[in-house]
């Protein structure tokens, strides 16, 4: 579990978040929605520790990262898989190269045992065929199938994604959705997604967060976004005819 | 300001690069990728460049010492005081501040801009440890390029000077060895692992401090470029006085 408490961040005196404070339960696909430019991006930068928030804490599990020392923070994020918007694997490495990377770096396991597991997680997001492939010979959605198996291969607490569907038809986006939520449930790890695909939202949305401006604006399930009269969550959620008649045929079921 | 602020973060990025250091298995291989890159291969340019910039000074000193009461074994004394001292040292550093330092921070800048220096800190891995020291360990073999650089050009030098006609081998072969320093070598190695850790720091520090997308690597590069190029002139000259000027 990670919480999220009254969390600031600022750059060149523009505050990006205005005291964030939410809950990402465990075993569960935690959604952040919101606009270009909400926050987003920096609310989960500054969950990784990639950016400080300059006022209120991030616990993860009960330990608060601020408090840890710079060590003790590298420690916890090795417990963290991610998977980002570009997938950022090393251009010069192959894909088993990549995903066997954090086992070289962080374990004292035997060759062929790091290979077994690479081995494990590549069958596991379907690129088994694709281990001598390079990142440039390969497509966007292998790509972040690649760094979805990266992310995991140490077993991570947590996995978060930085807009796993972004660039990808939306085959592919529902093959990633439903591999990620996958694995939420088969390993129990505290997965928070940061999206603006709204099929992503309907379909594995189990704690949706929508941000706007710098703040939390509404929380709630993807059932619970169906029946929300916030406007703001509306305007962006349902801003297409299609979801717009989804919504209604739902409200209509459910009378 | 900024200048202040890009010094401390230089010496910042200093410290830090030497914490949480990277298991050996991983590095060894990271520093023979970087040898491979940095040192192997730049030989040819090295070469190439030493070659002809030796037979250049030979022709342009024999052109400029005319007079019949100078020896001519000036000449090769000259050129090989010019490439010891200067050349090979300070010149060729300028140059591979051009061609290893754009490599450096346009590698270093590119990871930055793809997420994957991120990727790396995510992970918890040192990426100051991972990416920049190797190249620091790997330019400590810049020495040696060096000392080709120093051969390269003198023997440059005696080609143009004996083959153009303007003196004898053996004219040239006794200003070689007329009044030979041996400390003056020292003082060109010592030069030289000076600049080859201002080499292997300033672009890495350009690249991977850098923000904004494509455009914004390619002139972290020419900054790198010009930063490295300063600080290489200005430690030449603070070097020069030290090691020579007592």
């Amino acid at each position: 579990m990670i919480e999220v408490n009254d969390i600031y961040k600022s750059f060149d005196q523009a505050d990006i978040l205005k005291g964030v404070t939410t809950v990402f339960e465990t075993g569960k696909t935690n959604l952040i929605i919101g606009q270009s430019g909400s926050g987003k991006t920096v609310f989960l930068k500054c969950m990784l520790g990639l950016f400080s928030p300059e006022k209120g804490s991030i616990v993860y599990d009960g330990q608060k990262y601020s408090d840890l020392s710079s060590d003790e923070q590298r420690d916890l994020r090795q417990d963290m898989g991610m998977v980002f918007q570009g997938s950022a694997l090393f251009d010069g490495m192959t894909v088993a190269g990549n995903v066997m990377f954090p086992l070289e770096m962080f374990t004292k396991l035997a060759k062929s045992e790091m290979q077994d597991r690479v081995d494990i997680v590549l069958k596991r997001v379907n690129l088994i065929d694709a281990h001598h492939k390079y990142p440039s010979e390969i497509s966007g959605g292998m790509q972040k199938r690649v760094a979805i198996a990266r992310a995991i291969v140490m077993n991570p607490q947590y996995l978060f994604c930085d807009e796993p569907n972004s660039g990808l038809d939306p085959k592919t986006a529902i093959i990633i959705d439903n591999l990620i939520k996958e694995i939420t449930e088969e390993f129990n790890i505290t997965t928070v997604i940061n999206t603006h695909d709204m099929n992503s939202v309907m379909e594995i949305g189990e704690k949706i967060i929508f941000l706007r401006k710098g703040l939390k604006e509404w929380e709630g399930t993807k059932h619970e976004i169906f029946k929300t009269d916030n406007e703001a969550v509306t305007d962006f959620v349902y801003s297409s005819e299609l979801f717009k008649k989804v919504r209604q045929m739902y409200i209509e079921e459910r009378n | 300001m900024k200048y202040l602020a890009d010094i401390g973060g230089y010496a910042l990025m200093v410290i830090e690069l030497f914490k949480k250091p990277t298991k050996w298995r991983i590095m060894r291989t990271l520093i023979l990728k970087e040898i491979d890159e940095l040192i192997y291969g730049s030989l040819g340019i090295i070469i190439f460049i030493s070659f002809f910039i030796g037979a250049v000074v030979t022709i342009q000193t024999a052109l400029n010492l005319t007079s019949p009461l100078i020896p001519k074994s000036l000449i090769g004394f000259a050129t090989r005081q010019s490439i010891i001292l200067e050349f090979a040292p300070t010149f060729v550093s300028i140059i591979m501040a051009g061609k290893v330092g754009s490599y450096i921070t346009s590698s270093i800048g590119t990871m930055r801009v793809t997420e994957q220096i991120d990727a790396l800190e995510v992970m918890g891995v040192n990426a100051l440890n991972y990416l920049v020291f190797p190249k620091i360990i790997a330019m400590l073999f810049y020495p040696f390029a060096i000392a080709m650089s120093m051969y390269v050009g003198i023997f440059g030098g005696w080609m143009a000077g004996v083959f153009s006609g303007f003196l004898t081998s053996a004219d040239f072969i006794a200003g070689i060895t007329e009044e030979f320093i041996p400390y003056h070598v020292t003082y060109a190695f010592i030069k030289t692992l000076i600049f080859s850790f201002i080499i292997a720091t300033i672009p890495s520090y350009h690249g991977f401090y850098m923000k904004g997308g494509a455009l914004e690597v390619g002139k972290a590069s020419t900054i790198a470029f010009v930063w490295t190029s300063v600080v290489i002139i200005i430690a030449n000259y603070i070097l020069t006085q030290l090691l020579l000027g007592s």
